[in-house]
């Protein structure tokens, strides 16, 4: 570290103080369909490309490699399985809340049959010896859903 | 006229976990004075600036304005650029098409980062789509253990193969004064180190870090002027392909490969491992440092363990990684990969040091953001 | 510089709070580029996207927009900032050797967070930003230091607003067309003397996207090639304390370069039409005088005179400018687009007839602390 000169006595840190700053994330088109199926059907939409035949979950309206608009809606259901796992076992500021999120917390990647990608969430187990990839996983829905990806509380093995 | 470009000036702080003593414009001061300094040019011969960070790490908005007290572009062009943590191959890139287009002929890349100014592990989880992934994303560790955890399954890899990465690293960290840590490990300690994340240990993962990083650019009338020996760059290439984190292909890595097939043709490298003198690898995790050597086509798939156990990768060996330290031991992340380039320019300028690999007269540097956007450069000590 | 030029402009219309989200909107301008400048994407070599992660709410957000801009498996990169620079940088990339064509993409969904509190995180974190500054009472200080020194009236000021509403009466993708007189813009609300409601740009929802092409790559199309002549972009300092706020200096020197560039020796005869960002009122008396237009302190007078009116000899913002439709880091790139429309002559019923010679003008940071400047024309530089 370089002498500074007229050193202040003190070193000051200031905070930014705990006022929030909102945002209101527009659904659009696409994904509102997505969460309005977990909220109204209790099931997984995805949509398909006409142009490549890939199957995208979370639906979005362009295809990438295409890129072509999708309109093709597939029911993906409620299970699938394991692609990959994470066990969190530290603990950060959850950036919805403010506070420190509870750990450990599973995190995985569903791979839904006739899907090309994969619906991220947690899973109802904190063991890793206990998980396995490519296992059997089923969504277990909230009864009192509001149309937001918690409307699935989380994954089980089956 | 498109023009040939060149390093001709790397500087950087001392990295540490915290700089209580400095403000962020203080720090990217630093870091362009020993720039300047390294260079022998003064801030009237920068033409134009760029600089990059993570915005909601320290909450600046447009901190292209903000850093003018440090980055001394007042009255001069300087913008933005950013693309998460491999913001700092961007910026390289960036100082190098504003001189080979011919409009600049002298482009200071700066990269910094105040990690201590905020729970940056927060901050990242916020790249997740905020309305269907964000709280299912536990930062960047999360895809890189489930990535390595699959690779063992495939291919009977150990957790001690991604040690020995870890070990290197750190171990060459103790060549580098500017290393954020520098202490000497052994497999036994990174495997004894708490888990973060399975298989991820704490040993096995990067630093946050404080620091900054200025890289100077110079056309082909001007570099050979001011170096005796520049770095010519010879290609840059990137890629990335997703929105959300369950659309990436971990197995096949598609734009790792993608960005190294792109630079290799670019810069006419057949047979990387031979071609290449030196790599300064954006390795965030030990196990990208096993598991990404394949997908750079160094080595056959399932090979780089083999390879790491030869000693390929270390100092002495065919092809030396991460001489610096690397990222496992400095981390200030809008910074990171414009320290892999300036590292990089420094092996082939013959300027590094103790951490100085002989004779170096390919490098390669990349970057690397948590959407999976790779990019990387070929660097030479001849310009053509 | 060598020949470059835009070869496909798209826009949409400008509104508040818009149903699709921002990737959505990307896609649609990407898409309506392409079949304006009757490509397909693979005649797209590479794409310079824009975010700010404060407007849009995540962390490293380009990640979003990487499928609707086509930049999936594509060479990509993205600024932070407004669209003039993005587009420059994409001018940079197009004129280096590695790259041919070039789609810039910007949006902003300003009306899903709140735009005051952006702003003010543009400030000092330790000093200005704590007393609560944002854009409007930033910009009233610049307006008071500006009028007070030149004797600027607040109903000159308030024609700029007549006649830029008035003019987006002609613009189908403007977000506030109005027939309004100077006596509604005096007896608006005043929000920060001496700066008034009808004084103020709204914030709007949009996006646009531009396609530049080196002149070998330029088709025989159905749409005219609007060349790029000249460009530069400059930045003042970044505390208010330390510039003189009753002058654009900034732009003076990006102005001084562009011209330079474009070989315009008298701007206010040599041009036919421009597009500045006037995201008040008072900005764009500020900038005439920047630019040129007229000396120091004269803009009062050339409002007057009507020469910047549609019926004059310099039109400024025949789209109805940024105070009809502000979608921000967007706008400057609307700038763009509305010039190339003027110089294809497809401008409808905002046509200044017979434009040859056109500018855009972009701004960024606190009180238009960074200025970017283009100069557009209908005919390509001849060979030397
Ligand atoms: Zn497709």
């Amino acid at each position: 570290m370089e002498e500074k000169p007229n050193q202040a006595t003190e070193l000051l840190e200031l905070s930014s103080g705990k006022a929030e700053h909102v945002y209101y994330w527009h659904c659009g088109y696409y994904t509102s369909r997505f969460l309005l199926g977990l909220r109204d059907q209790t099931t997984i939409l995805g949509v398909r490309c006409s142009a490549c035949g890939r199957v995208y979950v979370p639906p979005r309206e362009v295809c990438g490699r295409c890129f072509k608009t999708m309109n093709e809606w597939v029911d993906l259901g409620t299970e699938g399985t394991i692609y990959a796992f994470t066990v969190v076992k530290l603990p950060y500021v959850d950036p919805n809340t403010g506070l420190p999120i509870k750990v450990p917390r599973t995190d995985i990647y569903v791979q839904f049959d006739g899907a090309d990608t994969r619906l991220m969430h947690w899973l109802d187990e904190g063991d890793e010896t206990k998980i396995k990839v490519g296992a059997r996983v089923k969504a277990v829905f909230k009864k009192e859903r509001r149309g937001t990806i918690h409307d699935i509380e989380y994954f089980t093995q089956v | 006229m498109a023009k040939r470009t060149a390093i001709v000036g790397v500087g950087q702080t001392n990295h540490t976990s915290k700089r209580r003593d400095v403000n962020g414009q203080e720090l990217i001061n630093e870091a362009v004075k020993r720039a300047l300094a390294d260079a022998g040019l003064t801030l009237r011969d920068i033409d134009a600036f760029v600089i990059g960070n993570m915005d909601h790490f320290e909450g600046i908005n447009c901190v292209d304005g903000w850093s003018i007290d440090g980055s001394g572009a007042y009255m001069k062009p300087i913008m933005k650029v950013t693309t998460g943590g491999s913001t700092g191959g961007t910026l390289g890139s960036s100082a190098y098409y504003h001189v080979a287009s011919g409009l600049f002929d002298v482009v200071m890349a700066i990269g910094w980062e105040k990690n201590s100014e905020s729970d940056t592990q927060a901050a990242i989880s916020t790249c997740a789509d905020p309305i269907l992934e964000r709280d299912f994303f536990g930062g960047a560790i999360g895809p890189n253990a489930a990535e390595y955890a699959m690779y063992m399954k495939q291919y009977g890899a150990s957790q001690e193969d991604a040690a020995m990465v870890a070990v290197r690293d750190h171990n060459n960290a103790l060549n580098n004064p500017y290393a954020h840590l520098r202490k000497f490990i052994t497999v036994e300690e990174v495997m004894n180190s708490p888990m973060l994340c399975y298989p991820i240990k704490l040993l096995d993962s990067c630093p946050r870090s404080d620091g900054a990083c200025a890289v100077i650019y110079a056309s082909e009338d001007r570099a050979p002027k001011i170096a005796p020996r520049p770095a010519w760059i010879h290609a840059t290439a990137v890629s990335h392909d997703y929105v959300y984190f369950g659309d990436y292909d971990w197995e096949a890595m598609p734009t790792l490969e993608a960005t190294a097939s792109r630079v290799y043709k670019r810069a006419g490298i057949t047979n990387p491992l031979k071609d290449i003198d030196v790599m300064e690898l954006y390795l965030p995790f030990s196990t990208c440092g096993v598991v990404w050597m394949e997908h750079m086509w160094v080595c056959e798939r399932g090979e780089s363990p083999k390879l790491i156990r030869k000693g390929v990768f270390n100092m002495e060996g065919e092809l030396p990684v991460n001489p610096s330290g690397g990222v496992l031991s400095t981390n200030p992340i809008g910074a990171t990969a414009l320290i892999r380039i300036g590292e990089a320019a420094l092996q082939v300028m013959g300027k590094a040091d103790d951490r100085q690999v002989p004779n170096v007269r390919t490098a390669m540097a990349t970057a690397f953001g948590s959407c999976y956007w790779f990019e990387a450069t070929i660097l030479r000590s001849t310009m053509s | 510089m060598d020949n470059v030029a835009i070869i496909g402009v798209a826009q949409t219309k400008y509104e508040k709070g818009k149903t699709k989200n921002y990737a959505e909107l990307v896609y649609e301008v990407s898409r309506m580029a392409l079949d304006d400048a009757g490509l397909e994407l693979a005649d797209i070599d590479n794409v310079v996207t824009t975010t700010n992660d404060f407007y849009d709410g995540r962390t490293i957000a380009c990640m979003a927009i990487a499928e609707a801009a086509g930049s999936y498996g594509r060479d990509a990169t993205n600024v932070e900032g407004d669209g003039t620079l993005s587009a420059f940088y994409g001018l940079m990339r197009t004129l280096s050797d590695v790259y041919g064509t070039t789609l810039v993409t910007t949006h902003c969904k300003v009306s899903e967070g709140a735009p005051r509190k952006i702003f003010n995180q543009m400030f000092d974190p330790i000093y200005d930003r704590r007393l609560g500054m944002d854009a409007i009472s930033s910009s009233a200080l610049q307006a008071r230091a500006y009028m007070d020194r030149y004797g600027i009236t607040q109903e000159q000021c308030a024609r700029v607003s007549v006649k830029n509403h008035g003019n987006a009466r002609n613009n189908p993708y403007a977000h506030v067309p109005l027939d309004i007189t100077v006596e509604d813009v005096m007896k608006s609300p005043v929000l920060a003397d001496p700066i008034k409601r009808l004084d103020v740009a709204p914030v709007s929802d949009g996006a646009c996207a531009i396609i530049l092409a080196k002149e070998d790559r330029v088709k025989n199309g159905r749409r005219k090639p609007v060349w790029v002549k000249g460009v530069a972009h400059c930045t003042d300092a970044y505390r208010l304390g330390e510039r003189d706020l009753s002058r654009a200096g900034a732009l003076e020197e990006a102005a001084r370069k562009a011209y330079a560039m474009a070989g315009v020796k008298d701007p206010s005869k040599e041009i036919d039409v421009a597009e500045v960002y006037d995201a008040f009122s008072y900005m764009e008396l500020l900038w005439y005088e920047g630019l040129g237009f007229c000396g120091a302190g004269e803009s009062g007078r050339l409002i007057d005179s009507g020469v910047t009116g549609m019926a004059g000899a310099l039109p400024v913002n025949p789209s109805g400018g940024v105070l009809s439709a502000h979608a921000v880091q967007v706008a400057g790139l609307a700038r763009i687009a509305e010039c190339v429309l003027q110089l294809r002559g497809e401008a409808g019923r905002r046509q200044v007839p017979g434009a040859k010679l056109a500018l855009a003008h972009g701004i960024t940071g606190i009180c238009a602390q960074t200025h970017c400047v283009w100069v557009l024309s209908d005919t390509p530089a001849k060979e030397v």
